[in-house]
């Protein structure tokens, strides 16, 4: 069963004035459990509003959100436990840290839990080094640590409460190259270790392309495929065409398409680039001029 | 070329905690450089490599601990001048929401030329001028609210080109920016180089910024590692990784090519150029 399902989702923002603007149009969606979700589009293409109504912070305008199989706006339906069992980190989360300590801050949700203390110091051992966030810096004030140090307390704060689904908007968003590696990397391994649903947003066609099971294009409030990478980027084309910016190597293979080599075009990682000119100089028969 | 900024030897770290006395590390440990007139100069490095810090000294908002920076020819620590060199050398920062201060776009434009002094007719050229050198012409009577993050920057990149300045330092300008606002700020700041002769100076984290600048400054724990034109930097792959940072996907795959014996160039570093090396090996 999926684990979250939208049927007919639609919503209207400001409806009766002039700024009146549909920013999700009739959305059918199905995601399984266990997928680490890769949510592309540009800005307006209705990706931040449609994960708002996941865990029920916006209420659509018309059609369904189920979470697990429940109706998440139905009566017997508490929307706090939806939000349990949906975790959202907004973009720049850090600036959302308000604790004196480090560990306080990661507790805040486990708490609102009603989970006891016990139950709450081990959630925090673990998340703390999953993160490699070090245990010597829980007793630290958040505003002692680095920009990205800040940003992993935040999302572990999230990840403490063991949410079924984690939902990620642009977790790397203004990260160094290095900074931006460890988020993804830890992302990838908090959802090895728990199996459980990672929906991440982003701007960047190279970071989802690297770590995500599916991808989810947005594009006009509307789905435009949802799928696996491979077969996501066999319509890189199609993705140029709407203004996303596909991987640097994509639009290579494309070109060298358009040179008359008949080679594939769903190629969007330097090692499987490499494994595709191999592969078609093997079927040309040509030896490479080393 | 006459130089316009020149560091010399330049150190630097934050006053000692006064609560603990404790003494503040060093940022920037002995860094020399020097911007020539008319150059567009990208910053790299990671996080805390102190690239920030050096472009804060560009426009004397910071001033050396030890070492000099001069400024168009001013030394940054002459507290006189420093009017003069602000107004020859622009900063743009990274949140374009922090950066503006009027309701309009136009007066926002306008805001700084006010301080200066402007007359009246003059001050409305400048801003024209302005404006539509970043193609904001037509917002000029827009809210900034309801513009995109892109839309934003390019206004504050406005209300430095209204002063008319030399240089423009921009301090990771396209940060909090999705691609379609990414490539409007690129494809503004080029503009602005090659077009009106405006010195460029960019810190950035995109290895695709950098590429098209006309020569990258490489910045580790404070100091200069790297200097050279973007094919050099970049064609260092293992250097560049062990410094944290990327390099372009196209030089990445030029450079798995080479491990694996292909003869391919890893001085590569924009789309075409690995179109047409892969065409010769391919076809």
């Amino acid at each position: 069963m999926a684990i979250i399902k939208t049927e007919n989702l639609t919503y209207t923002y400001s409806v009766g004035t002039p700024f009146e603007k549909t920013a999700v149009n009739n959305v059918n969606l199905e995601i399984e459990e266990g997928e680490l979700v890769g949510i592309i589009g540009h800005t307006g293409s209705g990706k931040s509003t449609l994960i708002q109504h996941l865990n029920g912070l916006i209420k659509p305008t018309s059609g369904k959100v189920y979470i697990d199989g429940e109706d998440i706006w139905s009566k017997d339906v508490k929307l706090r436990d939806v939000r349990f069992n949906v975790g959202l980190v907004f973009q720049y989360p850090e600036y959302q840290i308000f604790e004196e300590t480090v560990y306080k801050d990661i507790a805040f949700g486990p708490k609102n839990m009603g989970l006891d203390d016990k139950e709450i110091e081990k959630r925090i051992y673990n998340i703390t080094d999953l993160l490699g966030l070090g245990r010597e810096n829980l007793k630290k004030s958040p505003f002692e640590l680095s920009g990205g140090q800040k940003r992993r307390v935040a999302i572990a704060g999230v990840m403490a409460m063991q949410p079924k689904v984690l939902i990620l908007d642009e977790p790397t968003a203004g990260l160094d190259p290095k900074g931006r590696d460890i988020i993804l990397e830890q992302i990838k391994e908090y959802h090895r270790q728990t199996k459980s649903t990672v929906l991440l947003v982003s701007h960047s066609m190279e970071d989802v392309a690297r770590f995500a099971t599916k991808i989810l294009v947005m594009n006009h409030a509307e789905v435009f495929c949802y799928d696996t990478p491979p077969k996501v980027f066999m319509r890189a084309d199609e993705l140029t065409k709407i203004g996303l910016s596909v991987p640097q190597i994509t639009k290579v293979f494309l070109a060298l398409r358009e040179k008359g080599i008949d080679i594939r075009s769903d190629v969007y990682t330097t090692e499987f680039a490499v494994k595709t000119i191999k592969e078609y100089i093997a079927e040309h028969r040509r030896l490479p001029n080393a | 070329m006459e130089n316009i900024i020149l560091a010399e030897n330049v150190e630097f770290s934050y006053p000692a905690d006064p609560e603990s006395g404790e003494e503040a590390a060093l940022i920037l440990k002995d860094v020399s450089m020097t911007i020539k007139k008319g150059e567009f100069v990208a910053v790299l490095g990671h996080n805390g490599s102190g690239k920030s810090t050096i472009a804060k000294h560009m426009n004397a908002i910071l001033i050396p601990n030890k070492g000099k920076v001069y400024s168009n020819g001013i030394d940054t620590a002459d507290e006189a001048r420093i009017f003069d060199i602000r107004q020859h050398i622009g900063m743009v920062f990274q949140n374009p929401d922090n950066q503006i201060v009027a309701t309009i776009v136009e007066e926002d434009v306008a805001f700084a030329l006010e301080n200066m002094g402007v007359p009246q007719e003059e001050m409305r050229k400048r801003v024209d001028d302005a404006l539509k050198s970043v193609n904001m012409y037509e917002y000029r009577e827009h809210s900034p609210s309801q513009l995109s993050g892109g839309q934003k920057q390019r206004v504050a990149i406005a209300g430095i080109i209204a002063m008319r300045p030399d240089c423009i330092v921009m301090d990771e300008p396209t940060a909090m920016l999705d691609p379609i606002g990414r490539k409007e700020v690129m494809k503004t700041i080029r503009k602005l180089n090659k077009d009106y002769g405006i010195t460029i100076v960019l810190i950035t984290h995109y290895m695709d910024e950098a590429a098209l600048a006309d020569r990258i400054i490489v910045m580790d724990s404070g100091k200069i590692v790297m200097e050279g034109i973007p094919k050099d930097i970049f064609s260092q792959v293992e250097k560049m990784k062990l410094l944290g940072l990327d390099v372009p996907q196209v030089t990445e795959l030029m450079y798995m090519l080479k491990n694996d014996g292909f003869s391919a160039d890893t001085h590569i570093i924009s789309e075409e150029e690995c179109a047409d090396a892969l065409y010769k090996l391919l076809a």
